[in-house]
């Protein structure tokens, strides 16, 4: 048998990019808890294999070539006037556009088959969550249930949930990395997305697109329970509580950020389309509190 | 009278700006008292401040991108050190501080730093390489630089009398409207970006006329070398979407001061549209950077491996293939806005078709190094650092290209990652090399080549480490632009992330070190032939530094590399080509009018911020009122005697003589 070499500069590489991707990969993106993180996953790593398969070995023949033609070794071949070889040129042309021949090809079928707005296959039917970005809160409006939460997103696993997003104020965009793909939440507007999520758990969403002062604390707990849990969870907070009309909703508009997590036991069931229609106006910006700065901006938003 | 503006404007609350501003205005106010003392005003104004040489104008554009590359460099020490001590708790700037901060990075990185930098460049090395005396348009050059410096001023005034901007290096709609952003902060970034953009605009037209226009007699289209390719590239980039910036800002601008409705959230404004606009300047914006960078590494692969670039004309193809695909890709900035499968697909093929050109650029210069004999320079190790990192950004580049795989990546530490990978390990290591490369050019001497390597190693592997922890942190999740952080689980990354920053400081301060050593030592580095590294363009034809009339004759180029030519039949033959006829040379007058439109186009810009409609009145009519005085102007040209020629020719001569001998005594190329 061969003896085993020592520690070697490889196997220390390895063990870092080892230990990064597993840091990276635990409670991240590519530790997905549903079909569609999992299909982003894949396509995500497909990609980089893809490239990597060229890069690779890019980087290391341009590393060799210039160690090989260093000034000082006087053995290698010196051709002060080469400068031109069709059939070089040709591969070098070649290469490059087969991989993005096969990059396109993952760009043409994954936009297609994870297009957001498409429902996702499954037996049981999707639970509808209604989603209103605020300054600086999430509101889940659940038109099934009949309830409404701000900054707590409770869905039953193994279901697809269907998520009609919009905003009553500035952009941002709806994410929870380990569910899979984030979309937009704009004014004046309605965007779809299907996620499903196949694992219990509690996961982090978040807002990937800034919105103002108080955006760092735009994050909300999505936990995912079993069908019952849900079902329980949704008579529990139907039983007691405010109850969401455009009332409510004017307050909840204004800006506020670290809200912490509640919910509505009843909704009026029209404030979402109200809100995307703009039937009800976007929220008002940064109200003036006590003395201000000229041409300083005072903030609601902020440090806790 | 004053508009918005009062006492309540400066921070005299806020401790860390206040600061800021103490120290900067105490050194400034040192500076200014040094020149007065050292009677230097008249020299600086005679020389520099009024000078339209290009040379001049390139080096003060190279000056103002280095001092704002500091300046953005402060801010990126802020945010990477808040963000990791800012997790489960404020850290210690608030939001409203910090948002401040990030956009202020960006917009001065991106705008007031990586643009004069190369526009800089392209300048300074542009007119050399073509064989010519200037620029087409030598006073709107000035006029050009000065507007960046207006924009950049306004910026930095900022610091200390309102705020600036809290939205982002780009100003989203519906954020940046009156409604949700009612202080001066976008009004300051708006009149700043719209003021250097003009100059930008004036830049773009120039090099491009210079370019077609002004070659020198024998230097067609495939014999200049690739660098004036990616300035015309960079150029006709420039012209045809700085147009797109301004009027996209133009339209904000009504919305925010006279109530227009283009991308309110209300009342049919169009956010959407905002959006498309900005990237459809934004992403072309990045190449008009890298382009020049491109053309940067391609001279000096070819001049420090000995041989000519390996396959010029792909270079040319792709340069220009580069330049039109670029501003067929916006949409990849926002993927995740819904915009359908198909459109999708289309931006993210059209993306990535972009790999194409810059994966063939890569193994040309990769090829160029096959059969030389390769030199390890600074500017040499800069250019291999760059092959690393730039294919890495490249690869993350593509992946981002890939919806599903931005649905994942959007906007998070990953994106950010990506693009600092192409734009520091891109534009700014290629800033770098050039600067190694063509200081002597510039002032005579060389910089100190073993503190320049230590500025390498230590920005190299600096940048690693600071941005390697970036990507893990997106693949976690984590997004842009957060104050504070509530996950456990970035703490570490986000930690490494500040070691990687403390080498990247080390790095800069050995740069400056260079800088003093190289000047101390210039006696001892200084560059005797013209020609230090061997060169193959026509720049290096010339005396170091060169003389503000170039070439006391202009250069008859009878093939590709047109001093490489030259060269050899001087060896070949062991003498210099036959004297020359020598004949009067007309230059152009310096102008005031470059520093006085941008006096009152500062002050125009201030008053407009400020809603001071007087003074916005005022600083206009005046600013018309220089432009008419230039127009009527009849003396524009001066005539540099023949005697002047000589002196400066002979020497250069005298030199390439010496460096003839030295060849002749078996001593080789010139070190
Ligand atoms: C191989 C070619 C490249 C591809 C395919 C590519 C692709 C992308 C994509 C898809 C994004 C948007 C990601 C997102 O927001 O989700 C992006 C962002 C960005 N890229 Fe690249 N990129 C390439 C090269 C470059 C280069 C050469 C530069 C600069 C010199 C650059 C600078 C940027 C910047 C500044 C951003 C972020 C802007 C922002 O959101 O603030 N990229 N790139
Ligand atoms: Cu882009």
């Amino acid at each position: 048998m061969p003896a085993r070499r020592p520690f070697g500069l490889t196997r220390l590489f390895g063990a870092f990019v080892l230990a990064a991707t597993l840091t990276g990969c635990a409670g991240g993106v590519l530790d997905p808890v549903g079909p569609v993180g999992a299909n982003d996953a894949e396509i995500l790593i497909d990609a980089t294999l893809i490239m990597l398969g060229i890069v690779i070995p890019t980087i290391l023949l341009a590393f060799w070539m210039a160690w090989r033609y260093r000034a000082s070794n006087t053995k290698a071949e010196y051709l002060p006037n080469w400068s031109y070889s069709g059939r070089i040129e040709a591969v070098v042309w070649a290469i490059p556009i087969l991989t993005i021949t096969f990059i396109g090809g993952l760009i043409w079928i994954g936009s297609f088959k994870l297009d957001p707005f498409k429902p996702l296959p499954s037996k049981t039917p999707a639970v509808e969550v209604q989603v209103v970005s605020l300054d600086w809160k999430w509101l889940f409006i659940y038109p099934q249930q009949g309830v409404a939460t701000v900054n707590e997103l409770v869905v039953p696993q193994g279901t697809p949930v269907h998520f009609s997003i919009t905003s009553g104020s500035v952009f941002n965009v709806f994410f929870v990395p380990r569910m899979g793909s984030m979309i937009y939440a704009m004014p004046g507007m309605v965007s779809q997305l299907y996620l499903q999520a196949d694992k219990p758990g509690e996961l982090m969403g978040e807002s990937a697109h800034f919105s103002g002062d108080g955006f760092s604390d735009m994050n909300f707990k999505v936990h995912s329970v079993s069908a019952a849990e849900f079902d329980a969870w949704a008579q529990k907070t139907k039983a007691g509580g405010a109850m969401l009309d455009r009332a409510a909703y004017a307050q909840l508009a204004r800006q506020s950020s670290n809200v912490k997590p509640y919910a509505y036991s009843a909704i009026d069931p029209t404030i979402f389309q109200a809100v995307a229609s703009q039937k009800i106006a976007p929220a008002p910006g940064p109200q003036p509190a006590g003395p201000g700065h000229a041409g300083r901006e005072v903030s609601t938003g902020g440090n806790r | 009278m004053f508009g918005k503006l009062d006492w309540s404007a400066i921070p005299f609350n806020q401790p860390i700006p206040l600061i800021t501003s103490v120290i900067l205005i105490l050194g400034i106010l040192g500076v200014l008292g040094l020149i007065t003392v050292k009677k230097w005003w008249g020299y600086l104004w005679r020389e520099w401040i009024t000078s339209v040489d290009h040379k001049r104008i390139g080096v003060m554009y190279m000056l103002l991108g280095v001092v704002m590359l500091i300046r953005g460099f402060a801010d990126a020490i802020m945010m990477r050190t808040q963000q990791a001590v800012a997790i489960h708790s404020a850290g210690y700037l608030e939001p409203e501080h910090y948002n401040q901060i990030f956009s202020a990075h960006g917009t001065i990185m991106i705008l007031f730093g990586a643009m004069p930098l190369v526009i800089g460049l392209m300048n300074f090395v542009a007119p050399l390489q073509l064989g010519v005396r200037d620029v087409a348009f030598p006073t709107f050059n000035s006029v050009g630089f000065w507007l960046t410096a207006s924009g950049a001023l306004l910026v930095n005034i900022s610091l200390f009398v309102g705020e600036f901007s809290r939205v982002g290096w780009l100003p989203y709609a519906p954020l940046s409207e009156t409604t949700y952003s009612p202080g001066v902060g976008v009004d300051y970034y708006l009149w700043a970006v719209q003021i250097s953009g003009v100059g930008t605009l004036i830049t773009g037209i120039n090099m491009v006329t210079t370019v077609l226009k002004m070659r020198c007699p024998g230097m067609t289209y495939l014999r200049m070398p690739v660098f004036c390719w990616t300035t015309l590239a960079s150029s006709l980039l420039i012209v045809a979407v700085f147009p797109i910036l301004t009027a996209t800002l133009a339209m904000l601008t009504l919305d925010r001061y006279f109530g227009f409705h283009f991308f309110t959230n209300d009342a049919g404004g169009s956010p959407m549209m905002f959006m498309n606009l900005i990237w459809a300047w934004g992403h072309p914006e990045v190449y008009i950077l890298v382009l020049p960078a491109f053309g940067v590494f391609s001279e000096i692969f070819s001049t420090f491996s000995g041989k000519p670039l390996f396959g010029y004309r792909s270079m040319v193809a792709a340069t220009l293939f580069i330049c039109v695909v670029s501003m067929m890709v916006w949409l990849h900035h926002f993927f995740t806005m819904g915009a359908g499968a198909a459109v999708n697909t289309f931006f993210g093929i059209s993306s990535s078709v972009i790999a194409v050109g810059t994966g063939v650029k890569i193994y040309n210069w990769i090829f160029t190094m096959y059969g030389g004999r390769v030199r390890f320079e600074t500017p040499m190790l800069w250019s291999m650092g760059f092959i690393f990192t730039f294919i890495i950004g490249g690869l993350t580049g593509v992946l981002l290209a890939v919806p599903p795989a931005d649905f994942l990546t959007h906007n998070s530490m990953f994106l950010v990652a990506h693009f600092h990978n192409v734009i520091v390990g891109g534009v700014v290591f290629a800033v770098f090399a050039a600067v190694e490369y063509w200081f002597p050019k510039a002032f005579g001497f060389r910089l100190h080549a073993g503190w320049g390597k230590a500025a390498f190693w230590f920005a190299f592997i600096g940048f690693w480490v600071t941005f390697t922890p970036l990507y893990i942190l997106g693949l976690q999740g984590m997004t842009r632009r957060l104050q504070h952080i509530d996950v456990e689980a970035w703490r570490p990354m986000l930690q490494l992330s500040v070691v990687g920053v403390a080498i990247l400081i080390v790095g800069v301060i050995c740069q400056v070190i260079q800088l003093v050593v190289s000047i101390l030592q210039r006696d001892k580095l200084r560059d005797e032939t013209g020609d230090p590294w061997d060169g193959r363009s026509l720049e290096w034809a010339t005396p170091s530094p060169a003389p503000f009339f170039n070439f006391a004759v202009m250069p008859n180029v009878e093939g590709e590399e047109a001093y490489w030519g030259i060269k050899q039949r001087a060896i070949d033959t062991q003498q210099l080509a036959p004297e020359p006829d020598y004949r009067p040379v007309e230059m152009p007058l310096n102008s005031p009018v470059g520093i006085y439109t941008a006096f009152f186009s500062t002050v125009t810009g201030f008053a407009l911020i400020w809603h001071i409609w007087w003074l916005a009145g005022l600083g206009l009519f005046a600013a018309f009122i220089g432009f008419v005085v230039f127009a009527w102007r009849d003396v524009h040209e001066f005539e540099v005697p023949v005697e002047e020629l000589i002196r400066v020719e002979r020497g250069r001569r005298a030199a390439r003589d010496a460096f003839l001998e030295r060849i002749r005594q078996g001593e080789g190329a010139p070190s």
